[in-house]
């Protein structure tokens, strides 16, 4: 009698569309016939379920239509940013990622701060930061640029203490801890010496080699025309700058700063103080079609990288007389660099620093596969044009394989894999990084202009900037000479190691 | 929220065993107080000229006559198993005349270690790094460093992807010095074939 009822029940469920049911029959098949019991008279078919539904859409339609609930007849893009915020910080980079997740790392009070992030191109096809070549070194000739090296490289070795999310996986940066090498003419000998000692004073762990000590350590490079060479032993590398930004833009928004996919196309002043315009409103535009949203805030800060001068235009930085101190415009211009992935099966092994010639190439190993990444400086007169991210490949012809084949011998025979191109922020007053507030606009703070040594200044300069929003002045390290009083002032403190 | 205290406390109980020593430092000299750091972290090492070593056993209770060798730097130093990381090796950077260094199975030792090596460049000779979970290939590429490196332990580190290749590399880098890396399966696997390399 039992078996003829599980035989009924089993006709009517195969009739189901529901998959699971049989797998539920199975199960309470084994069980005894308490369960099955159970259900046949819960059992019945597939319209009730169906009823069901039909219901629970009319009473949802039922609330939405009496008063008190959030339905509207509009509408309305959930992907707008709120409509006021404290600090609007617009550029989506490492940098501004950096900037907010130092902000809400410095607030004393829990959701002290509103932050939104706008950024433009969340598949950030033309950012610097992904296109970059991640390398990070300490030898510069400015002290604050050592400064802030060393500390990014600190922030990196703790990284997970800083940016671990909890039950995320742990943040992996790919770090090469291969050193850097600077090559000197006879030239520039001295300048090199100099720079050397400034770099030792402030801490970074570098070593000279004379031409032969450096033919013992690298035999494979020509020390033909070499003078003197550089050498970072520690704190020295290249990372994937990728793992850094996904690692900042996780931590961030895991303590509250909001994403805005967005471009910002104007700013309304809402107070006019002294000489000093206040921009208070931002107008950001959703990327596909025509809805816009003003955005009350307090601060901006513009870490637009290389497009920050063209934002500061649009902002109405220089729509005053181009001779006052409101009128100076922001010197950060795209400049267009090439990088070329090539092959050699018989090229330099693990131990390949990231070498810099004097000649403005440069190279580095990529993987255990005998890939290397390399790429060249053009002359000033030769700047490629900027309207696009198309490689030129008749550069790498002529400018960077001779180099590259006249210092390592063993790069005659290479084979070019890939290529892209990217931009660098560049600094045309004295390629350095301005970092700090604007002296007549009260409200407005800068991060851009770092001419290709922004990514691996990124933890250390967020910090700073977060510092003079947040408490007023720095507090770690001292940046007031990457301010904007300096361009004001049309004084330039110029980078002497700069490719 | 508890999770995360209980994360940070580890971490701060890390650092405050790696601190800098330097009261013992200003008070009994860099070699001695280099002695008691590494006795107090529970490792073990072995003075210049002398041929019996010094320990901490497993309750950290350990022999005090290391102090009357004073101004003797150490030779040999093994802190396998301790929680040593890269602030600790500020108490350890004056010794010249590292010769030996083992490393296996610390937890804390990572690829900025490694780089940190570099202070012991003219001297060491043998490194044990075996077993270490957070090396991965970016920091074995820090040993270029040490040239005087003559034999290298890298077995059983779980961060290397592709370890015959790596080893081969290293083997290139260092011509002088005999790598050891047991433990990984070194067989090639082909689409559909049956070959295996075993090393």
């Amino acid at each position: 009698m039992s078996a003829w009822r599980r035989l009924h029940v089993k006709v009517r469920r195969a009739h189901g569309l529901f998959t699971s049911r049989r797998v539920t029959e199975q199960y309470t098949w084994m069980y005894g016939p308490s369960t099955l019991g159970q259900n046949l008279s819960t059992g019945k078919p597939l319209r009730n379920d169906f009823f069901k539904a039909q219901l629970a859409a009319m009473r949802k339609k039922a609330a939405d239509a009496l008063p008190g609930s959030s339905w509207s007849p509009f509408d309305i893009n959930p992907n707008l940013p709120p409509e006021r915020a404290d600090i609007v910080i617009i550029g989506g980079g490492v940098m501004g990622w950096s900037i907010a997740y130092w902000l809400k790392q410095k607030e004393r009070v829990r959701e002290g701060v509103k932050v939104i992030v706008v950024e433009r191109d969340l598949t950030y096809s033309q950012a610097s930061t992904v296109l970059s070549a991640g390398g990070i070194r300490q030898q510069f000739s400015l002290p604050e640029n050592i400064h802030l090296s060393l500390a990014s490289a600190d922030f990196m070795r703790n990284i997970n203490e800083h940016l671990g999310v909890l039950n995320e996986d742990p943040v992996d940066l790919q770090f090469n801890q291969s050193g850097y090498l600077f090559l000197a003419s006879e030239e520039v000998a001295h300048i090199m010496e100099e720079n050397y000692s400034t770099q030792r004073q402030v801490g970074a762990k570098v070593t000279l080699l004379s031409p032969t000590q450096l033919k013992e350590k690298f035999p494979w490079i020509n020390t033909d025309g070499v003078a003197l060479a550089s050498y970072g032993l520690e704190n020295e590398g290249w990372f994937d700058p990728w793992s850094l930004l996904n690692a900042f833009r996780r931590k961030a928004m895991s303590m509250g700063v909001i994403q805005c996919c967005g471009e910002v196309t104007g700013a309304v002043a809402c107070s006019v103080v002294h000489d000093g315009i206040t921009a208070c409103v931002e107008q950001v535009q959703m990327p596909k079609g025509l809805e816009y949203q003003m955005v009350e805030c307090a601060i901006v800060v513009n870490a637009a990288g290389a497009f920050s001068g063209k934002l500061a235009e649009m902002l109405g930085i220089s729509s005053n007389p181009k001779d006052t101190i409101a009128g100076t415009p922001v010197p950060v211009e795209p400049r267009k660099r090439y990088i070329y992935v090539v092959h050699c099966p018989d090229g330099p092994g693990l131990d390949t620093p990231f070498l810099i010639d004097y000649s403005g190439m440069y190279f580095r190993r990529e993987g255990l596969g005998g890939n290397y990444i390399t790429g060249a400086s053009p002359k000033e007169a030769d700047e490629p044009d900027t309207s696009n991210l198309e490689v030129d490949h008749q550069f790498f012809e002529d400018s960077v394989w001779p180099r590259l084949a006249y210092r390592v011998p063993a790069f005659e025979k290479l084979k070019v894999t890939s290529a892209w191109a990217g931009f660098y922020d560049y600094n045309t007053f004295d390629q350095n990084g301005i970092i700090g507030d604007h002296p007549v606009i009260n409200n407005m703070y800068f991060a851009t202009g770092f001419s290709g040594h922004g990514l691996q200044q990124s933890p250390a300069a967020g910090r700073a900037v977060a510092e003079l929003i947040l408490d007023g002045n720095f507090k770690t390290l001292d940046m007031r000479g990457l301010g904007f009083r300096r361009i004001m002032a049309q004084e330039p403190i110029l980078e002497r190691n700069i490719l | 929220m508890l999770l995360s205290w209980r994360g940070q406390l580890r971490r701060k109980g890390i650092m405050r065993k790696n601190a800098y020593y330097d009261f013992t430092q200003r008070l009994y000299g860099s070699d001695i107080a280099a002695a008691f750091y590494i006795l107090s972290l529970k490792g073990g090492f072995r003075f210049v000229g002398q041929s019996d070593w010094f320990r901490a056993d497993q309750r950290g209770k350990f022999n005090w006559d290391f102090l009357n060798h004073k101004d003797t730097p150490l030779e040999e130093v093994d802190m396998s198993y301790t929680v040593i990381n890269y602030r600790g090796l500020d108490n350890l950077e004056g010794q010249q005349s590292l010769r030996t260094l083992a490393l296996r199975g610390c937890p804390e030792v990572d690829d900025w270690f490694l780089a940190r090596l570099h202070v012991f460049e003219d001297s060491l000779e043998e490194l044990d790094i075996s077993h270490c979970p957070r090396i991965t290939t970016g920091g074995l590429a820090a040993l270029r460093n040490l040239k005087g490196l003559r034999r290298l332990d890298l077995s059983s580190l779980p961060g290397i992807s592709s370890p015959g290749l790596v080893v081969i590399l290293l083997e290139e880098m260092l011509p002088q010095c005999q790598i050891i890396a047991t433990g990984y399966d070194y067989s090639i696997k082909q689409h559909g074939g049956e070959e295996e390399v075993q090393r």
